[in-house]
């Protein structure tokens, strides 16, 4: 555990006391400090998760997945599966009724196949009880009807990743707070010769990221609280007549980004601003070359702008472990996860990640990993800034379906590179959200 | 049991029954692995089944749905094009390149082995190579073009939609050309010379004799492999799913790509089937229209047509 300053202890006490508060809110046992399963005579588990983004998450997941084997006895194997494919894999176990028994799934997941889930309340209650309580959106994630159906892992973090002295040249001490702001920012960058960019391609994790919180922050939503479409609005406009400003002043190509050209072309200097996990940060610091590693020096990690409502409307990617009704092994299961988020478990394989990925509950805050490097600390407190896929209406297969579509990233394309205009492209966006949304 | 054993011994000696018997492997292996796997999707289509749970019975809802869908009609225009524009070239270069092959060129057997290496390369390892070239910031064509100064920026070949339809019909174009080229030198290598003599000594000239003895002869085979590389191009999906996933604006999404992001990152399987279902009718069209070429003359096999 890190040293304890007066500041660290005000801070902990006070998010335990807001912990308490909302997990009094969940059910969990009289004495929920010693929760554990026994394990199935015989147990054997199948963990399918997710490939690591970086080594170290494997390595740690690997080394606390043995502890719990030496310590229970409970054989697990664990797959592993680029995150995309992890999703269809999910959903075919889960149709099929046989398959691994506890997955890593992501976003809306266990929304499209909730019945076939294992009721995960108790242990989900316990842990939120112990650990100072559930962030907000991974409790929206993880539940349904008041059920926990799915255990939240973490929030793959993603920041206005910049490099400070060429935004400190544009005239600026760093990301702006607003969005006037960022535009000009942009704008001065463009101007010195030293460009944003932000994808525009199908880029599921970046592109939807950046679109998302676009279209948020200008109080514009996909849908309404009653499951409407609503993003045929004056609002959405006035987020596309942003997005074509912001267009101008990218490097040319935007377009035909997926994830990885970003990173590419911020590692090369090409590009001087976007939105990225920690790994173009990673990528510079670990590299043998002189020129990245001075590079990761100048490299600086922003939060986004806040919008018109003045609260943070971000989306980042929420990752959750799922238990599948048709395993053997429930209790086995139950207990390796509760092994698994246990403080030991969950922060040792946080810092393994370095940073790669920010815990689901507020314990994690104190995690050494967001001190161990400045560069860290923007990442510690991402998740408190998200709203859920599908906002404002509920999780399920209309929003799953919706952001596998792309809807959102090709209407702001759309728009932006001028091939519709903005109520055209709002419109087109709303025609495509009837076909999943309809009541 | 004596009559089991007359059974049986009717059985080994009936040419019927035995011929039944040889084909009932193969045709136990099409029917799980083709005919089941089709008509499961085809009655998906008429479904409105997701990935979450089963579905029911719907009929054409689907169908009507996507045709009120204005990605769904893209992706079909764009698989037309792309077809159409791929395929011509295909052929085009393909015939020429045999032609060429045909001679009798020094190290025809390496030759002939290099210029099947496109076809013969994983098409997701071509494509990512294709994905590298065709990069807006690391092109290797833009690189080499601006050094030679007939360039100031980087072609953004993947980012404007109509490039990105050229680009990606150019790198099936690359693919592709092998398929056509060895097919149709098999098919050239079967004309007799005695004709080509003959033509020769009757005066004609190297295009005449290309016209009047050689595309007529060659007919067949051309069905046969543009039957094919038609039908390969029209369901390609790992080209456009590696270089531009569909994108710029699903400017190059083709319906098999758009059937797969539905279905299964989409969840929407029955959807997905739907338009899976959609490209059949195309392709029995081109079967049909191939089917016919392939008829062969009665001349060509030496009858007298009369």
């Amino acid at each position: 555990m890190p040293k304890i300053t007066r500041r660290e202890f005000v801070k902990t006490t006070t998010v335990a006391a807001a912990g308490v508060a909302v997990a009094s809110a969940l059910p969990r046992r009289a004495d929920a400090a010693d929760l554990s399963y026994k394990p199935e005579k015989g147990a054997k588990l199948r963990l399918l998760r997710w490939k690591r983004f970086v080594a170290g998450d494997e390595e740690q997941w690997m080394a606390n997945t043995k502890k719990f084997t030496e310590k229970t006895g409970v054989e697990v194997r664990v797959d592993n599966e680029g995150w995309e494919d992890v999703r269809p894999k999910a959903a075919v176990a889960a149709n099929v009724g046989s398959g691994p028994d506890i997955i890593l799934g992501w976003f809306d997941d266990p929304h499209q196949y909730p019945d076939k889930l294992v009721d995960v309340s108790e242990l989900a209650g316990y842990i939120g009880k112990k650990y100072g309580g559930w962030y907000d959106v991974c409790q929206r994630y993880g539940t349904r009807d008041g059920k926990w159906i799915a255990l939240p892992l973490g929030v793959i973090g993603n920041l206005m990743v910049h490099r400070i002295s060429h935004v400190k040249a544009a005239g600026f001490d760093g990301i702006p707070k607003d969005l006037p702001g960022f535009l000009k920012l942009c704008q001065a960058l463009k101007a010195k010769g030293t460009p944003a960019g932000l994808a525009l391609g199908h880029a599921v994790g970046d592109g939807n990221d950046w679109v998302h919180w676009l279209v948020w922050s200008h109080g514009a939503k996909l849908v309404d609280e009653k499951g409407n479409v609503a993003i045929n609005s004056p609002e959405t406009v006035a987020a596309l007549e942003y997005a074509q400003q912001l267009y101008q002043t990218f490097i040319p190509g935007t377009l035909s980004w997926l994830d990885p050209h970003n990173n590419k072309a911020f590692l090369d200097g090409q590009c001087s601003l976007t939105n990225n996990g920690i790994s173009i940060y990673y990528a510079a610091k670990t590299s043998p070359e002189p020129k990245l590693k001075e590079m990761a020096d100048d490299i600086g990690h922003g939060n986004w702008p806040i919008g018109v409502s003045g609260k943070p409307t971000n989306f980042m990617q929420v990752t959750q472990a799922m238990v599948f009704k048709y395993s053997k092994f429930p209790n086995a299961a139950k207990e390796y996860l509760r092994f698994m988020w246990e403080w030991d478990q969950m922060d040792s394989w946080m810092q393994k990640s370095i940073g790669y990925v920010t815990g689901p509950y507020k314990a994690q805050e104190k995690s050494a990993v967001w001190t161990v490097d400045p560069k860290h600390t923007p990442f510690r407190d991402v998740t408190g800034t998200l709203l859920d896929n599908g906002y404002a209406y509920k999780l399920g297969a209309a929003s799953a379906a919706a952001m596998a579509d792309a809807i959102l990233i090709d209407m702001v394309a759309e728009a932006a590179s001028g091939q519709q205009t903005p109520k055209a492209a709002a419109e087109r966006a709303e025609k495509r959200a009837q076909r999943y949304y309809k009541i | 049991m004596p009559s089991g054993l007359a059974l049986l011994s009717r059985l080994q000696n009936s040419r019927n029954a035995l011929g039944a018997l040889f084909m009932l492997p193969a045709a136990a292996l099409l029917l799980v692995f083709l005919t089941y796997p089709l008509g499961l999707g085809a009655w998906l289509g008429f479904t409105d089944t997701t990935i979450g749970r089963p579905g029911r019975f719907v009929g054409t809802e689907n169908f009507r749905s996507l045709f009120q869908d204005s990605v769904f009609w893209l992706s079909v225009f764009n698989t037309f094009v792309y077809t159409a524009a791929a395929s011509v070239l295909k052929f085009g270069l393909g015939l020429w390149l045999a032609l060429i092959l045909n001679r009798n060129l020094p190290f025809k057997s390496l030759l002939r082995a290099i210029i099947l290496l496109p076809f013969i390369v994983p098409t997701v390892l071509s494509a990512i190579a294709f994905w590298w070239i065709f990069d807006s910031q690391f092109s290797v064509i833009s690189w080499t073009l601006q050094r030679l100064g007939l360039i100031h920026h980087y072609i953004d070949f993947l980012g404007d939609p109509v490039n990105a339809r050229l680009s990606l019909i150019a790198a099936n174009v690359w693919r592709g050309i092998p398929f056509v080229a060895i097919s149709l030198l098999a098919g050239l290598q079967t004309i007799s010379p005695s004709l080509y003599e003959a033509a020769t000594l009757d005066g004609a000239t190297p295009w005449q004799r290309f016209r009047h003895v050689t595309f007529p002869l060659l007919t067949p085979i051309i069905a046969v492999v543009m039957t094919f590389s038609v039908l390969l191009t029209f369901t390609d999906f790992q080209l456009v799913y590696v270089i531009t996933r569909g994108g710029p604006m699903n400017a190059t999404h083709l319906m098999a790509t758009l059937a797969f992001q539905r279905a299964i990152p989409g969840g929407q399987l029955a959807e997905g089937a739907a338009i899976a279902g959609a490209m059949v009718p195309f392709l029995i069209g081109a079967i049909l229209f191939s089917y016919f070429g392939l008829q062969r003359r009665r001349w060509q096999q030496g009858a007298t047509d009369a």
